[in-house]
């Protein structure tokens, strides 16, 4: 591969892999079997969509990846843009992006949730995924074992097959680094999103590993899916344990070293409350309502159709989901009952990776609810003023004209 | 303090990846994320609880605690790098990978991991100069 032989995107895969595997550490590299690669032209710019085009451009043999390749959500939804106010060079930027990937032999799946969608990762399968909710369930709920692999690195697995090992793919990375005590067992997804984020303040960086205690019955998968976007949001932690229930911690000593002493913290539910108010307070009434981040399971795309029923939303009330969920959507008349009700149903992208900043100036929008603790992590540094609620709350609020209750 | 020759002010960090560079140091006890803190257009941090919040980063040389928020990074820098709307280097106690890699395909300047808080060390404002290409990274008051 260094040697140019299969051509110059292999050769440049590896050389990459090889000056950041260098940088954390690692002796040698693991086959992976999956890659999921960022690919929003939010992030890529004009720089990143013209470098994925000269590697388009070489030839067939020279420029296909070696193993399953799946995409993040996307920049837009095509059906949907104008409804966004997204701008004609967005869709391009995006169009010439698709393109691209596609001619890398990349599979459009434009999800965040391909671990409740596609394939998820058995124990111990060696992954290269980006989104960093991604690899965080992988890691912790299902026991895969991938670092955050950003759009270069993660394509460059897909290209080579592999991934250099450091981090989370070395058992003794694994291991816990500190102890969360739960008195208090969130019921909603954004308490769920609310823990996440506290136990990612305590965690505070990408070493960490914390282990979970005192969780009373067993999350589901979307319960799992906001704690762990939150988690990784604002901690960047990568890999978390929850005893009794993940599957690498049956028992706390399992991922805990003999004699290894770790600080403990507690959280309870006042410290749950006490999170949601700092996003809530001084904003009584918003301008949309936003879920996503990460997109929908069908599972939330029946709760907020039910929320709606016989309701009106009055302001813009956008519901993320899937590619894959969205025809499902579709087909057991969820989508309908949403759209019926005001609601806009949009597949494949993200809201914050669809040009947020741009689509606030366009529309006027400022000030934003959403049950997604990671999006009003997130969406502030985008100019919004985000409040973070109960699913049933920003339903509440949108079908009032965007008032919140006291 | 093996590695720190406190009255040169020249810190180590245990790696390091592009070339040396001098510039002004811009000094925060907070995290770095592209996507989360900046506006990337107009070269500032927005994200409001951010400490450098409304400050410009073009052209200065970041010395915060830890990459922080999500995997964009990776692309950004390279995007940033190309419109030439980005810090000089990133001086950083902890990284993770996704600053690793995106530090690598733009070719950016970064050195990390300090026996010190780099934070505390460093004085907002100073002119200094780092050197990843050194036999150990480091980071000099100049």
């Amino acid at each position: 591969m260094r040697a140019g032989e299969l051509g110059p995107a292999v050769q440049w895969a590896i050389e990459h892999q090889i000056k950041v595997g260098q940088y954390l550490g690692a002796r040698d590299f693991v086959g992976v079997s999956q890659a999921h690669v960022m690919a929003d032209t939010e992030s890529l710019g004009d720089a990143g969509v013209e470098w994925l085009e000269r590697m388009a451009a070489l030839p067939l043999a020279q420029r296909q990846v070696r193993i399953p390749t799946i995409t993040d959500p996307r920049g837009t939804d095509f059906a949907a843009a104008h409804r966004l106010k997204q701008q004609p060079w967005m869709l391009d930027l995006e169009r010439r992006a698709i393109a691209a990937f596609e001619a890398l032999g990349v599979l459009m799946t434009d999800t965040c949730i391909n671990y409740q969608t596609i394939m998820p990762p058995v124990l111990g399968e060696h992954v290269a995924y980006g989104d960093t909710g991604v690899v965080i369930y992988s890691n912790s709920v299902c026991g895969a074992r991938s670092n955050f692999e950003g759009g270069p690195s993660a394509l460059s697995a897909g290209l080579t097959g592999r991934t250099p090992r450091y981090g989370y793919h070395l058992d003794e990375h694994r291991k816990a680094t500190l102890d969360v005590e739960v008195s208090f067992t969130p019921r909603e997804l954004n308490d769920w999103g609310a823990l996440g984020g506290i136990v990612g303040r305590l965690a505070g960086d990408y070493w960490q590993v914390p282990v979970i205690s005192g969780i009373d019955r067993v999350p589901s998968s979307d319960e799992m899916k906001h704690f762990g976007a939150a988690l990784a949001s604002y901690g960047s932690v990568a890999l978390f344990h929850m005893t009794e229930i993940t599957p690498e911690v049956r028992r706390i000593n399992t991922v805990v070293s003999f004699g290894q002493r770790m600080l403990r913290h507690k959280v309870g539910e006042a410290d749950i409350r006490a999170f949601a108010r700092l996003y809530v307070k001084d904003i009584e009434q918003v301008d949309l309502v936003v879920f996503s981040a990460p997109q929908l399971s069908l599972v939330e795309m029946r709760e907020v159709a039910g929320l709606l029923d016989g309701r009106r939303a009055s302001i813009p009330l956008l519901v993320v989901t899937s590619p894959q969920v969205k025809p499902d959507a579709d087909r057991l008349g969820l989508t309908a009952r949403i759209e019926a009700a005001g609601g806009t149903v949009l597949a494949g992208m993200c809201f914050y990776q669809s040009y947020a900043r741009e689509m606030a100036e366009a529309n006027g929008w400022k000030r934003l609810a959403t049950n997604s603790a990671k999006l009003v992590n997130i969406i502030g540094g985008y100019g919004y003023k985000p409040a973070l609620m109960s699913m049933a709350a920003c339903i509440d609020a949108a079908c009032v004209g965007g008032r919140i209750a006291s | 303090m093996s590695g720190q020759i406190l009255h040169e002010k020249v810190f180590f960090a245990t790696a390091g990846m592009g070339r040396k560079v001098q510039g002004r140091a811009l000094v925060a006890k907070d995290g770095f994320s592209a996507r989360y803190d900046l506006d990337r257009s107009k070269g500032t941090f927005s994200r409001p609880e951010h400490k450098l919040a409304g400050e410009s980063y073009v052209g200065r040389i970041l010395v915060l605690d830890a990459a922080k928020g999500g995997v964009a990074t990776a692309w950004m820098l390279h995007e940033m790098t190309a419109r030439g709307v980005m810090p000089a280097a990133l001086v950083l106690n902890a990284v993770n990978p996704i600053m690793v890699q995106g530090a690598a395909l733009a070719d950016f300047t970064m050195i990390s991991g300090f026996e010190v808080d780099i934070t505390q060390a460093i004085p907002n404002g100073a002119m200094v100069e780092v050197d990843p290409t050194a036999a150990r990274p480091l980071i000099r008051v100049i």
